[in-house]
């Protein structure tokens, strides 16, 4: 069965008039992009609002919206252990402790600050490392963005490559950070009134929440689990076999809720730039804490979708999803099945238009954090220091062309070679599951020396391969990109399991090996030198005139307050 | 930066609000099948153009308190 979205002038109408907002805000930031620090870090100027949003819209990518309702299918409302176990803590993390230090350091990048903390080796291995993965990431997304309309509206899958490269090229070109931040936002609210109404009519549609509860039932029945699996987060966790996602809870809270989380949301540039943009240390602090509350219902936009649709999917024989070639449904197609489902000629126009916003964003927040990364960390250190501010801006355009051009490209092979997409993917895995034992250990150790985050950092990543190496899933067979090539050590119930557990193996890894070398190795920064760039050295933020129910620790315990409350209601 | 997003973002919300509620008042109720019988066109239009009129107002609010 083929899914098709039949879009009529009304639809194309509303399509276009967001792309000409959306490009018109890129030519209306344009005067506005006097040197590099408002091309990059948009002069440090944006409300907290404004960033907050954008905070979240950057990592509102593809790999969300349609991942996570293929997840919610596949695992029920246990995917929210995403949001409620793995973001929210995080980003209430980087707020409280965190972001003092990367604001306060003035760094330009979160590759500028291992600079300033440790030495150049660490700032390199991380410049390089994350510029080639932000190009490629940013390729994947455009590559899934043109299968995708190729399917649902038969599209040209190489003009729509083209077109949405362009678009983007164009906004980023002309009003650099600002214009993507200030594109995020609008995608954001797109996105949310986009499919609001998809999620209305599902729920509508299945009988409740009630009913969806229970035609859930035979969902998991189907798969030899216990009736109320996909309706509850909590109480299938004592063993990998209990669930669909194969893991324990200690596996999953370590594993995702720390060492993924924390590595991903306190560590990674494209995220951490939308806060360095704000316009005081308070506003940067409250950035991630504005991105927690919308985060934190998000689980009903992205998740309950998928949990509707495979309801219905098996409660009318195996009708409302496609098939895919192995005969299982296919997940992916979640939200755009019911989008054609439900949306009238119109509605249609704004949710598609809305998943269109969703892997533009992902491609801009990626583009953005490698033209900064490129420029500052890559071009201004090693290939050509001292030229002018002006220069620098010059070299930030055309390092988003470039990027654009890499994206494509990566896109062009992605098309021909899909294996290779998954290889690089399970490489980037590799190298970012150590990373947050290295900051943690920089940021409140002040011991930690430049060899130790070097070497700890490296043999994290070395120590995820080897792992990769000798770990498999249940049922599957040895192979360089699905494990076990060399031996099978440690057998898996699922893919999701065997990368917790690398991702604790990486950090725990890099975590000692860091701690050993640093206390072999001599200190090459002094306590003064590092003030500002470790905790203990660096004098507590003095409140900022501001009354207390605005302070970050304030909100900060709120939000978790509030998901530790979501985590027991849907235990 | 004399530029506030909330403009924007209230205009395009503002006409897309427009464009469904009128699409959803001259449409036929046959076309609402679909969304289980109920007109989303004209009740999510007049959601989107709610929410983009509360924009521009606060931009507004927002203008008027820069300049005292």
């Amino acid at each position: 069965m083929q899914t098709s979205i039949h879009l009529t002038a009304i639809d194309y109408s509303i399509l276009t008039i967001y792309f000409l907002f959306v490009l018109g805000i890129g030519f209306a930031l344009k005067r506005y992009m006097k040197g590099s620090g408002d091309f990059f870090l948009s002069g440090r100027s944006i409300p907290a609002w404004v960033t907050g949003l954008a905070f979240l819209s950057a990592n509102l990518g593809a790999q969300e919206v349609i991942g996570m309702a293929a997840s919610g299918a596949k695992y029920g409302i246990m995917t929210s252990h995403f949001y409620w176990v793995g973001a929210i803590p995080a980003m209430v993390f980087l707020a409280i402790f965190m972001m003092p230090f990367y604001y306060g350091s003035k760094a330009r990048s979160v590759p500028e600050y291992l600079k300033m903390r440790f030495d150049e080796k660490t700032r390199g291995l991380n410049a390089i490392s994350f510029a080639i993965m932000t190009v490629f990431s940013s390729g994947i997304s455009l590559y899934a963005l043109a299968r995708l309309l190729e399917t649902l509206v038969h599209w040209n899958f190489w003009m729509c490559i083209f077109a949405s490269a362009t678009i983007v090229l164009v906004y980023i070109f002309l009003g650099g950070l600002t214009s993507a931040i200030y594109n995020e936002v609008l995608q954001f609210f797109m996105i949310v009134l986009g499919f609001a109404p998809l999620v209305f009519l599902g729920l509508k549609d299945v009988g409740g929440w009630t009913a969806l509860k229970a035609k859930l039932v035979p969902v998991a029945v189907a798969q030899h689990f216990a009736p109320d699996t996909w309706s509850h987060s909590w109480i299938h966790m004592s063993s990998p076999m209990d669930n669909p996602m194969g893991i324990n809870w200690y596996g999953m809270v370590f594993g995702l809720g720390f060492v993924l989380s924390f590595g991903y949301w306190c560590t990674d540039f494209l995220v951490v730039q939308r806060a360095m943009a704000a316009d005081s240390m308070s506003a940067a602090r409250r950035t991630p804490l504005i991105a927690a509350v919308p985060k934190m219902l998000f689980p009903a936009l992205v998740i309950l979708p998928g949990m509707i649709a495979i309801a219905l999917h098996t409660a009318d024989g195996g009708k409302f999803l496609p098939l895919a070639a192995d005969g299982t449904p296919d997940y992916n197609m979640t939200i755009p099945v019911m989008l054609a489902r439900y949306f009238p000629t119109g509605l249609l126009g704004i949710g598609f238009t809305a998943l269109m916003a969703s892997f533009m964003s992902g491609m801009a927040g990626n583009v953005t954090a490698f033209n900064t990364v490129w420029t500052y960390d890559i071009y201004q250190s090693y290939i050509a220091p001292g030229k002018s501010d002006h220069h620098y801006l010059w070299m930030g355009r055309w390092a988003t062309v470039a990027g654009i051009l890499i994206s494509i490209a990566a896109a062009l092979v992605a098309a021909q070679f899909n294996n290779i997409m998954d290889m690089l993917q399970l490489v980037f895995g590799f190298v970012n599951a150590p990373l947050f034992a290295t900051f943690l250990l920089g940021m409140f150790w002040k011991r930690t020396t430049g060899h130790g985050a070097f070497f700890g950092l490296l043999s994290g990543t070395v120590a995820a391969a080897l792992f990769h190496l000798v770990a498999i899933t249940e049922g599957g067979t040895p192979s360089w990109v699905k494990g076990g090539a060399l031996a099978q050590k440690f057998i898996f119930h699922s893919d999701m399991g065997k990368n917790f557990w690398m991702a604790i193996v990486a950090w725990l890894t890099c975590f000692f090996l860091t701690v050993v070398i640093s206390l072999a190795t001599r200190r090459t920064k002094t306590d003064e030198e590092l003030k500002g760039l470790v905790y203990s050295l660096t004098p507590k933020q003095i409140s900022e005139n501001e009354p207390w129910y605005m302070q970050p620790v304030t909100i900060g315990i709120l939000v978790l307050i509030a998901t530790l409350a979501l985590n027991i209601i849907f235990a | 930066m004399n530029f506030d997003l909330r403009i924007p973002v209230g205009l395009m919300f503002t006409t897309f609000g427009l464009i469904l509620t009128g699409v959803g008042l001259m449409s036929s109720p046959e076309a609402y099948a679909q969304s289980l019988g109920i007109n989303m066109n004209l009740w999510w239009g007049l959601v989107m153009a709610a929410f983009g009129v509360l924009m521009l107002v606060l931009a507004f609010l927002g203008a008027s308190k820069r300049k005292k």
